[in-house]
């Protein structure tokens, strides 16, 4: 059951993928204002839901780590803030290809931005962290920490940021909008959530293999087990 | 506390701590002297940078000024944990009947008063070479320093204790370090440029307490997650 639910989870999110390019390039009318540019929308707000989705994650793991030591807990943790790091750099791309057509530069100063960018520098300093550190346990705790250092920095960066003057398009409501565009960003929303838990879900698999492997080291060819026969 | 030791109390050994790292800065000088000298030379490096465009340079002094104490401060964080992982006086401190909070709140208290005298050695060489003057004063100026550099501080702890182990740690702690103090810089430029030329707008408070609010979230946090840092 959960074997055929881990093959199934890559196989609809993808066939979901390639349905919903084929929504939101052919099928949903084009954007009054803004055009064919717009319909990058739908993969750009779904790629940073999910980055927020697995930061969100990474908060979690790291607050009941600091509770509860479990390389488990670690595991799922790590596991998050990669995947947050993979969507937040897609969807940083993909509103910087956006923003060049829209506003005229790849990059300004907006506030959503500039936090979201610092906010996947922190994980990235995370994971760097991560790789300086050989002690499993004192890792685990000292990514722990950072995990939620990583999210009060979030959210302080966004308010400091914020008192710039933004230039990002106001979050429209389903309310304002019509019914073919929420469908195809919900379509979309879905297809990358499948994706990011079939992400988290290998990546903490790999994860759990090299604590295994750092806890207990394979035995060099040659020595046999004890009790195995040779 | 009947009988045997009565167990110091927070604020007291966080004294003691503040009070040792302040005499083994007294006995050497040196990381004060290295900080002062390379701050002064980030503060130069910047004006060539610009071009001897005088007004240009006046424009930007606050957030050049910064930005030299933000760059010192990862060296002088750095040394404040060198000193305790040389011959391991960490875990000397540690197995001290000592809450690790303490250990936090005085290394954190002598990493800010190093940068306070830092900033002070830095305001009148930043008013002369960049041709300022504190249109509101120089109390004002000082008041906000004082918070910026607290601010520094307290989250600068935190990262030197993680790092001070690590192999990489010249790299890491910049690394994680300065994404962690961008609101610090933002508000801490802005207060500054605005107590140099003037506050037209009445900006001041609430970029003073964006600084401040800053603080009260590391310092809580540092408090909080500082122990789990240190233990073994």
């Amino acid at each position: 059951m959960v074997k055929a639910l881990r093959i199934a989870l890559p196989v609809v999110g993808f066939s979901m993928l390639a349905i919903g390019a084929w929504l939101a390039l052919a099928w949903v009318p084009a954007e009054r204002d803004m055009g064919a540019p717009s319909r990058i929308m739908y993969v750009h707000v779904p790629a940073v839901w999910m980055m927020f989705l697995c930061s969100i994650l990474n908060f979690g793991s790291s607050f009941w780590y600091l509770n509860k030591a479990s390389l488990k807990v670690d595991a799922l943790a790590e596991a998050g803030a990669e995947v947050c790091l993979l969507f937040g750099g897609i969807g940083v791309l993909l509103g910087s290809i956006w923003a060049k057509p829209t506003w005229g530069v790849y990059w300004n100063w907006d506030p959503r931005l500039t936090s979201v960018t610092v906010m996947l520098v922190t994980y990235a300093g995370m994971l760097a962290a991560r790789r300086f550190e050989e002690d499993p346990d004192r890792r685990a705790r000292v990514s722990a920490v950072l995990g939620i250092l990583a999210a009060a920095s979030a959210v302080l960066v966004w308010f400091s940021v914020k008192w710039f003057n933004s230039l990002h398009q106001v979050q429209s409501s389903p309310k304002t909008t019509y019914p073919e565009l929420v469908f195809t960003l919900r379509w979309n929303s879905f297809a990358f959530l499948f994706i990011a838990i079939w992400f988290v879900w290998e990546r903490y698999g790999l994860a759990m293999a090299t604590r295994a492997g750092e806890v207990a080291p394979p035995e060099p060819p040659g020595v046999t087990a004890s009790g195995g026969a040779a | 506390m009947s009988g045997g030791w009565a167990r110091p109390g927070l604020l007291r050994s966080a004294l003691v701590v503040l009070q040792k790292d302040l005499l083994i800065e007294w006995r050497t000088r040196a990381r004060l002297n290295a900080l002062v000298f390379f701050a002064l030379s980030t503060l130069l490096l910047f004006s060539f940078a610009l071009g001897p465009d005088t007004r240009l340079l006046g424009r930007s002094a606050g957030g050049y000024l910064w930005l030299a104490i933000m760059f010192s401060s990862v060296l002088a964080l750095g040394e404040s944990f060198r000193v305790e992982s040389e011959n391991a006086a960490l875990d000397g401190l540690r197995m001290l009947p000592v809450d690790p909070k303490a250990i936090f709140l005085g290394k954190a208290a002598g990493n800010a008063a190093l940068l306070m005298i830092l900033s002070a050695v830095l305001v009148p060489v930043t008013l002369a070479v960049y041709d300022v003057r504190a249109l509101l004063g120089l109390p004002k100026l000082a008041g906000v320093l004082a918070l910026g550099c607290l601010g520094i501080s307290a989250p600068g702890t935190v990262y030197a204790a993680i790092t001070a182990r690590s192999r990489a740690k010249d790299v890491l702690l910049p690394l994680l370090l300065f994404p962690i103090l961008i609101p610090a810089l933002i508000a801490g430029s802005k207060a500054a440029t605005l107590v140099l030329h003037g506050d037209a707008m009445n900006e001041l408070g609430s970029w003073t307490g964006l600084l401040f609010g800053f603080n009260v979230a590391y310092w809580s946090l540092g408090v909080i997650l500082f122990p789990s840092v240190i233990e073994d």
